[in-house]
This record gives C-alpha cells, sequence and structure tokens, in this order.
C-alpha cells in the first residue's frame, strides 16, 4: 500500500496474473519490505493482536450464528444449546464472550499507546480519526452483541442504552421507538440487531483496511517520535516486525486462554444466565467493563440530555485530539510534564471504570464528577496549555541514535510493561465484579468443591445423590428445562451408562402428540427427552407458590452470584475462583432460620433466610435432615444435601466443565511451549539487527 | 538474513526455526478442528435420530403409510399378492440395480415393503403407487420404480434403500 513495488514473481503462472493484478507486490510492499522503524517496543504489537482478535471474532461469530435463533421465545434458550449440545459449542461461545473483552482490552492498550507516543500527530491524523471511527464502531457492535443472548442484563442494558436517544430534544421518543421497531424492546429489537452485529464486523474490517493504508502512506510512528531518515533506521517488516508480532500475539493468546478455559464467566454478569424479563429489572444495570468509564461519565451528570452529551462527547472528542494537542515533540518520553500527565490520565480513566460499576451514591456520585472533569480537563485544557509552555527534552537525532542509547536498559522496559499490562487488565478485568447483587445479607462462607480450580472435576457420588435430591425434593416445584435424560450418560456427568440414564426416563410420564386423531396423549420418557417442568405455565408457577415463580434450576449455580468487593476479585482471577454461584446456593439451602431476628418485618407468606437477598423467601425450607435416603452411606443431613443438590446443579448448568478444563492444560502446555519457541526465533531474528 | 552472528550456528539456528513453524502448525491444524466439527449434528439432533417404533395393525392390505425417521420419509407398504408376485416374477438379472424381492423384504413378512421414500437420482420425493410398475414414480425426472422400490426406468441410478429395521411382532416394526 506504498506506491508500486519491484516485486516480480519468477513462476510464469505468477508474472501472468502480477501483470494483470499486482496484488503479489501490494502484498510484498505492505508487509514484508514495508520499512518499519526499528526501535519499535512491544507496545506496538497492538497492532497485529488486534487483526487477530478481529479474525477470531468474526469466525467464531459467523459460526455462532449458524447455530443461534434470533427470536425473543428463543435466543436464550438456543444459547444454551449451543454450549451444551453443539460439538465444541462451549469453547466457540468462550471464546466469542471473552474475545469481545479481549479485543475492547487490546484497543485501550493501542490507544494509549497512541496517546503517549504522540501517533496522532501530523502527518497522522487521518489515520488517528480513522481509529476512532474503529472503535465507535467496534462499541455498537459490543453493545449490540450483548443484546443477543437476551438475558436480563442483555434486555435492561438494551433498554438503558437505547433509550438514551430519549435525550434528544423533540425526536427523542420517535428515535428510541424507530430504533426498537415497537413501543418497547422486543422480538423486533433483538432481529434488527442480530443484522448489525452480523454486519457490523465487515464494516469494522473495511475501515481497517483503510487504517492500514493510511499507516503505510504515513508510515509507522516509534517510541522516539522522530521520523526514519536512512536505511539504518529502518527494519523490513518481514522478519522482524513479523516475529515480534507473533511472539505478543502468543503472549496474548496465554491471556486470552485463560479467560477461555479457566474464567469465562469472570468478565460476564450473573444476571445474564437468567432470561429476559420485561417486568422485573435486576437490582444493578451495569454496562460490560469496557463501557464503565462513559457509563460513569453518563451518571455523573444530574441532567438527561448533558449526561448523554458528555458521554458522547467524551468519545467525540478523541477525534479532535491532533488539534487539541499541538506539540511538536511527539513523543511524551520527552515531554516530561506531558508524561506525568498522561498516566494520571490512565488513572482517571481506570477510576472512572471503577466507578461506572459502583451504585450511583454518596462518595462515588462526588468522586465521579470530580474524575469527569479531570477527563475533560485533560483534553481541552491541560494538552493545548501543555503545548504552549512546556519545555520538551532534545528528541535523539535519528532513530538508530535512540536504539543505541537505550539498548542498556532494555529489560526493565519490558518487565515493567509487562507488570502494568498484569495490573491494568486484572483492574479493568476486576472492576464488573463489584457491579454484581450487593443486597445479599451475609456473605455466603467458601465451600471446597471438588470441581474448583483449574483441574477440578465432579464427585461423580455428590452427582448421583444430588440427581436424587433434586428428583424426590427440588422436582416438585422447580424446572430443570435445559437437561435431557441422555446427558445423565454423558461423558463429565454423573456417570451412569446409556441404559441406566433410559431406565430413568421410562419413569417419567412425558406429554406427546398430537397422535393421528388429533390428541394429546403420555408416553414413558425416552433418553431423548427433556425432565418435565412441575407446572404448565409461568402463571401456574405463580398461582402455586404464593405468587413467586420457582426459577428453573438448570443454570442457577451460574444465575447467582454475591459480591466479592475489593481486593478479592483480584485475587480471584489468580487462583481461578469461580464458586461464588455454588456457595451461595448451598448457603441458601441451609441459611433458614425458624425465627426472623427481633426487629426484623417478616412478610406473610414468607420465610426468613440469612443469605436470600433482603431475607424474606417465598421457599419455605425445602430440606430436613433423614427427607431423603442415601444408599451410598453418606449422611443424611441437611448439610450433606445441600453440598450434593449444588454440585449436582452445577453440572448441569455446565455439562462441559470437565472437558473445558482438561482441553483447558492441554492449551497452556501448547501455548506456552509456542510462546518460547516463538521467544527464540525473534530473538534469534533480531540479532542481525541490533 | 546471513550475517555472521547467524552463521556461526547454522544447525541451531535452522532447527529452532523448524521447530517453531511445526509447532505453530500443528496448533493451526488442531484449531481447526473444532471450527469444522461443530457443524456435523449436534447431540440433541443425534438424540432424537434414535429409533422410532411404528405400528402395522391399521395398514390395510394395498395401503401404504409414510413415517419420518431422522427427517427422511420412510414408505411402509402392505403389498397384495398380485404386487408381490410382480416383483418376485421378474428376472433379477435384467433389472438395472439387481436385487431380488427377497433380499429387500424380511423374510416371512414378505408382505411388508420399508423403504426411504428418497428418489436415487436427485432427491425428490416419488409418489406411490404410480408409474408403469405399480410401485413408485418420481415426477421430477421421470424415475419408475416396482412394487419393491426398485429402479425399472429413468435416470435414478439404484433401488430405493431400505432401511435398517426389524419386527418387534408381527404387527410392529422399530426403524433404525
Ligand atoms: S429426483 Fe427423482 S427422477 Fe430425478
Amino acid at each position: 500500500m506504498s506506491g508500486p513495488s519491484d516485486f516480480q514473481p519468477t513462476n510464469p503462472a505468477l508474472k501472468w496474473i502480477e501483470r494483470r493484478l499486482p496484488i503479489m507486490g501490494l502484498m510484498h510492499s505492505s508487509f514484508v519490505a514495508y520499512p518499519t522503524p526499528r526501535n519499535l517496543n512491544y507496545w506496538w504489537t497492538f497492532g497485529a493482536i488486534l487483526s487477530l482478535m478481529l479474525g477470531v471474532q468474526i469466525l467464531t461469530g459467523v459460526i455462532l450464528a449458524m447455530h443461534y435463533t434470533p427470536h425473543a421465545d428463543l435466543a436464550f434458550k438456543s444459547v444454551e444449546l449451543i454450549v451444551r449440545d453443539v460439538n465444541y459449542g462451549w469453547l466457540l461461545r468462550n471464546i466469542h464472550a471473552s474475545g469481545a473483552s479481549m479485543f475492547f482490552f487490546a484497543v485501550y492498550i493501542h490507544m494509549f499507546r497512541g496517546l503517549y507516543y504522540g501517533s496522532y500527530k501530523e502527518p497522522r491524523e487521518v489515520l488517528w480519526i480513522l481509529g476512532v471511527i474503529i472503535y465507535l464502531l467496534m462499541m455498537a457492535t459490543g453493545f449490540m452483541g450483548y443484546v443477543l443472548p437476551w438475558g436480563q442484563m442483555s434486555f435492561w442494558g438494551a433498554t438503558v442504552i437505547t433509550n438514551l436517544f430519549s435525550a434528544v430534544p423533540y425526536f427523542g421518543e420517535s428515535i428510541v421507538t424507530l430504533l426498537w421497531g415497537g413501543y418497547s424492546i422486543g422480538n423486533p429489537t433483538l432481529n434488527r440487531f442480530f443484522s448489525l452485529h452480523y454486519l457490523l464486523p465487515f464494516v469494522i474490517a473495511g475501515v481497517v483496511v483503510l487504517h492500514v493504508w493510511a499507516l503505510h502512506v504515513a508510515g509507522q510512528n516509534n517510541p522516539a517520535g522522530v521520523e526514519p531518515k536512512t536505511e539504518k533506521d529502518t527494519v523490513p517488516f518481514t522478519p522482524y516486525a513479523t516475529m515480534k508480532d507473533m511472539f505478543g500475539v502468543s503472549c496474548f493468546m496465554l491471556f486470552f486462554a485463560w479467560f477461555i478455559f479457566y474464567m469465562p464467566n469472570y468478565l460476564g454478569d450473573a444476571d445474564n444466565y437468567n432470561p429476559a424479563n420485561p417486568g422485573v429489572t435486576p437490582a444493578h444495570i451495569v454496562p460490560e467493563w469496557y463501557y464503565l468509564p462513559f457509563y460513569a461519565i453518563l451518571r455523573s451528570i444530574p441532567n438527561k440530555l448533558a449526561g448523554v452529551i458528555a458521554m458522547f462527547g467524551a468519545i467525540i472528542i478523541l477525534a479532535f485530539l491532533p488539534w487539541l494537542d499541538s506539540a511538536k515533540t511527539r513523543s511524551s518520553k520527552y515531554r516530561p510534564l506531558a508524561k506525568q500527565f498522561f498516566w494520571m490520565f490512565v488513572v482517571v480513566c481506570i477510576g472512572l471504570g471503577y466507578l461506572g460499576a459502583q451504585p450511583p451514591e454518596g462518595i462515588y456520585v462526588i468522586v465521579g464528577r470530580i474524575l469527569t472533569v479531570c477527563y475533560f480537563a485533560y483534553f481541552l485544557i491541560l494538552l493545548p496549555l501543555l503545548s504552549r509552555i512546556e519545555k520538551p527534552r532534545p528528541v535523539p537525532n535519528s532513530i538508530a541514535d535512540d536504539v543505541l542509547a537505550k539498548s542498556g536498559r532494555k529489560s526493565a522496559t519490558m518487565a515493567s510493561a509487562v507488570i502494568a499490562l498484569l495490573v491494568a487488565g486484572g483492574l479493568f478485568a476486576g472492576s464488573v465484579q463489584d457491579a454484581r447483587a450487593e443486597d445479599h445479607g451475609a456473605s455466603p462462607p467458601g465451600q471446597k468443591w471438588s470441581f474448583s480450580g483449574p483441574f477440578g472435576k465432579f464427585d461423580r457420588g455428590a452427582l448421583q445423590r444430588g440427581l436424587k435430591v433434586y428428583k424426590e425434593v427440588c422436582s416438585s416445584c422447580h424446572g430443570l428445562s435445559y437437561v435431557a435424560f441422555r446427558n445423565l450418560a454423558d461423558a463429565g456427568g454423573p456417570g451412569y451408562s446409556v441404559a441406566q440414564a433410559a431406565a430413568f426416563a421410562s419413569e417419567y410420564k412425558i406429554k406427546d402428540g398430537p397422535n393421528d386423531q388429533g390428541e394429546m396423549f403420555e408416553r414413558p420418557g425416552r433418553p431423548a427427552d427433556y425432565f418435565p417442568s412441575p407446572f404448565p405455565n409461568e402463571q401456574a408457577a405463580r398461582v402455586a407458590n404464593g405468587g413467586a415463580a420457582p426459577p428453573d434450576l438448570s443454570l442457577i449455580p451460574k444465575a447467582r452470584s454475591y459480591k466479592r468487593g475489593f481486593p478479592m476479585f483480584l485475587i480471584d482471577f489468580f487462583t481461578q475462583y469461580q464458586e461464588q454461584g455454588p456457595d451461595y446456593v448451598a448457603a441458601l439451602l441451609q441459611g433458614y432460620e425458624d425465627k426472623a431476628p427481633a426487629g426484623f418485618n417478616l412478610p406473610e407468606g414468607s420465610y426468613y433466610n440469612k443469605y436470600f437477598p433482603g431475607h424474606a423467601i417465598k421457599m419455605p425450607k425445602p430440606l430436613n435432615d433423614g427427607q431423603v435416603t442415601y444408599d451410598d452411606g453418606s449422611p443424611a443431613t441437611v448439610a450433606q444435601y445441600a453440598k450434593d443438590v449444588t454440585t449436582f446443579l452445577m453440572w448441569t448448568a455446565e455439562p462441559h466443565m470437565e472437558a473445558r478444563k482438561q482441553l483447558g492444560l492441554q492449551v497452556f502446555v501448547f501455548l506456552i511451549l509456542l510462546t518460547v519457541l516463538l521467544y527464540f526465533t525473534k530473538k534469534k531474528v533480531w540479532a542481525n539487527a541490533h | 538474513m546471513t550475517t555472521a552472528s547467524s552463521a556461526d550456528h547454522p544447525t541451531r539456528r535452522d532447527f529452532l526455526f523448524v521447530a517453531t513453524g511445526a509447532v505453530a502448525a500443528v496448533g493451526a491444524a488442531a484449531t481447526v478442528w473444532p471450527l469444522v466439527s461443530q457443524m456435523n449434528p449436534d447431540a440433541s439432533t443425534i438424540a432424537a435420530g434414535a429409533p422410532i417404533e411404528v405400528d402395522l395393525a391399521p395398514i390395510a392390505e394395498g395401503q401404504d403409510i409414510k413415517v419420518f425417521w431422522r427427517g427422511k420419509p420412510i414408505y411402509i407398504s402392505h403389498r397384495t399378492k398380485k404386487q408381490i408376485d410382480e416383483a418376485r416374477k421378474v428376472a433379477v438379472s435384467s433389472l438395472p440395480d439387481p436385487e431380488s424381492d427377497e433380499q429387500r423384504v424380511k423374510a416371512g413378512h414378505d408382505q411388508w415393503l420399508v423403504v426411504i421414500g428418497i428418489c436415487t437420482h436427485l432427491g425428490c420425493i416419488p409418489i406411490a403407487h404410480e408409474g408403469a410398475y405399480d410401485g413408485f414414480f418420481c415426477p421430477c425426472h421421470g424415475s419408475v420404480y416396482d412394487t419393491s422400490g426398485r429402479i425399472r426406468q429413468g435416470p435414478a441410478p439404484s433401488n430405493l434403500p431400505v432401511p435398517p429395521y426389524t419386527f418387534v411382532s408381527d404387527t410392529k416394526i422399530q426403524i433404525g
């Protein structure tokens, strides 16, 4: 993309094509011979990482779309079926869902890098603006993608975000109706979001081509911020940049795989495992972590229209950066003041992200306002001012000089970069954790689960006992509608044989039909049938249970959580603690107290539970000592029942957990090997260049 | 790329490059596997393809029914004496796809013909009791099958396939 190339293939067939369509020359001049500054550091590998992430998202997205049903009644279920039934469906979904977070994580680093090294300055203004456009498109795509699973957070996130447009004077309501295709969020909304979510990534890919084109015309910026002058300042893209990028990508994949295989729900919200319910808003509506800073800005401003303008303004302002900062020196390395303020700005952004996940009350609001002012002041006051008053340090004469000067302290830079990356990642990633359900009473005690940790496996005995508890106790009120009888014989499950599962199924009466006479009839269950639900519909369930419909249990341990708080959520990231749900469910089953504490006003028809949010639960104490007989000698106590049934429900919530952790181990062994090899290969290749 | 520093250890360098390339290639190949495997029928589809039982009692002589198994139409014909005789009279060697009628039905249940009703030409559904041989006639491109579901005329290359099935009792079969 940088002018005609002198590349000529030798093969006559290729020559023939090349004369008519010089595509090989284009590739060669853009990705092989292209001169790249020799002093680029690892922050520059994020361009390659982002290209990879776009590819990964498009590929997994196209595949998921083959199995997904964009219909308000079926979307949630179809996502569950992808995860449960499609070959490697759980893997593809985990990649796509955490891939979105990784994509944003990488883009933020890429943007901060551009900010620090002045990559937006003359002659790269258009390059930068194209980047801002890509970022905007990514936000739109990410938002619409989050709506597709049609869980509670999907639904209410969509409601809140689309309602932003109602702030527009005069036309607000009409715009929102237009977006919804109805009088509220519903099936038409879901369908159009699906269509656009499929379209936008290809638009992004198109703008990325322009972005790369602009990059190859202006040339890459570099840490020194001086343009390459002689041959000595650059190295050819291949193999130098290619190898370095590949090593960077490989390191990033290790980080990515940690989420895919070990922490797939760490960045998600437990509430999104509850199907969308237009009648109940979750206690805390929190967007995905990558929108949190802007969400915090929105909430800091007490006026609706002003808040929305501030939020969009916070993004749009980036496009004006080349003109707000008119300093001649590009790299903040040589701008002592700009450098300090840059890091302060990073802290402000992370702070805003943290606040975006907190409830909008008290001190959080005040700090949010201060940080919002700081955010805008950085762009509107500080940068213009600095470019006038700051005295930059002298920049090196050439890139070659820069390389010579710093070859001594290289490893230190790299180590600090890695540490900064890890801390930032943990912080960003963790900030959303705080948003989880808040009003819980006591924190459930942490239990020891056989399935926790990287090598965790389900305890088969507990699964079988838990199934018995479910069947004899829970099933009278709670469905298990995503679990089929055949699943009882699946690998990684309770360990029954196919014949045992079939025998178990045949004890159930399943409604089938219509037959040739047009009548419904009952027949014995087959392995392909799903656990029948105790009530024919939600209304019936509600009436029979004092107004509160007993939730389906298939996903319960993943759909319930409690606040971990700082710094636990950071530690959880490294210890792979993912068992908030099971801890809560097990605690709830044992948390009944005969008498509510003095002063607690227990409503009629409710029971007091230590761990239930608000303490007044409609479900009577379900388990009592000796209620279920175990044949394997395990104690017939409430504690044992609770533990067993929770283990069983964890399996129903994630039937492929063992496969996930096993594959994760293999992938990690492979990736570590590849990363080490790439590191040495890169070192070998670069040995010539220094 | 051949400079003094790397020429010192040519073999070690080459080994490193080859090893890295090989490991990367293995990784790429392993990545393709789940991406392709997901296209196969999923677990619920496979479970729904379990064997089905069909009650033959209501099917009168000379009648046939169509049932679905794994999304495919299965014809079950209760053949008349005349139809059976016609199917057995013809010289097997004269057929385009030689197969005797006895091979295509279960011994002792000669009146029952069970075939997958998908034309072996290009997949249309032939109409029962039509065509010159009183068997099946495919309207798409004119293939004609006889009372044993064997191809007699037209572009179809082979006989209508017989699905796997067994007699559970005299009046009940299990397909699959
Ligand atoms: S499909 Fe039946 S004749 Fe062509």
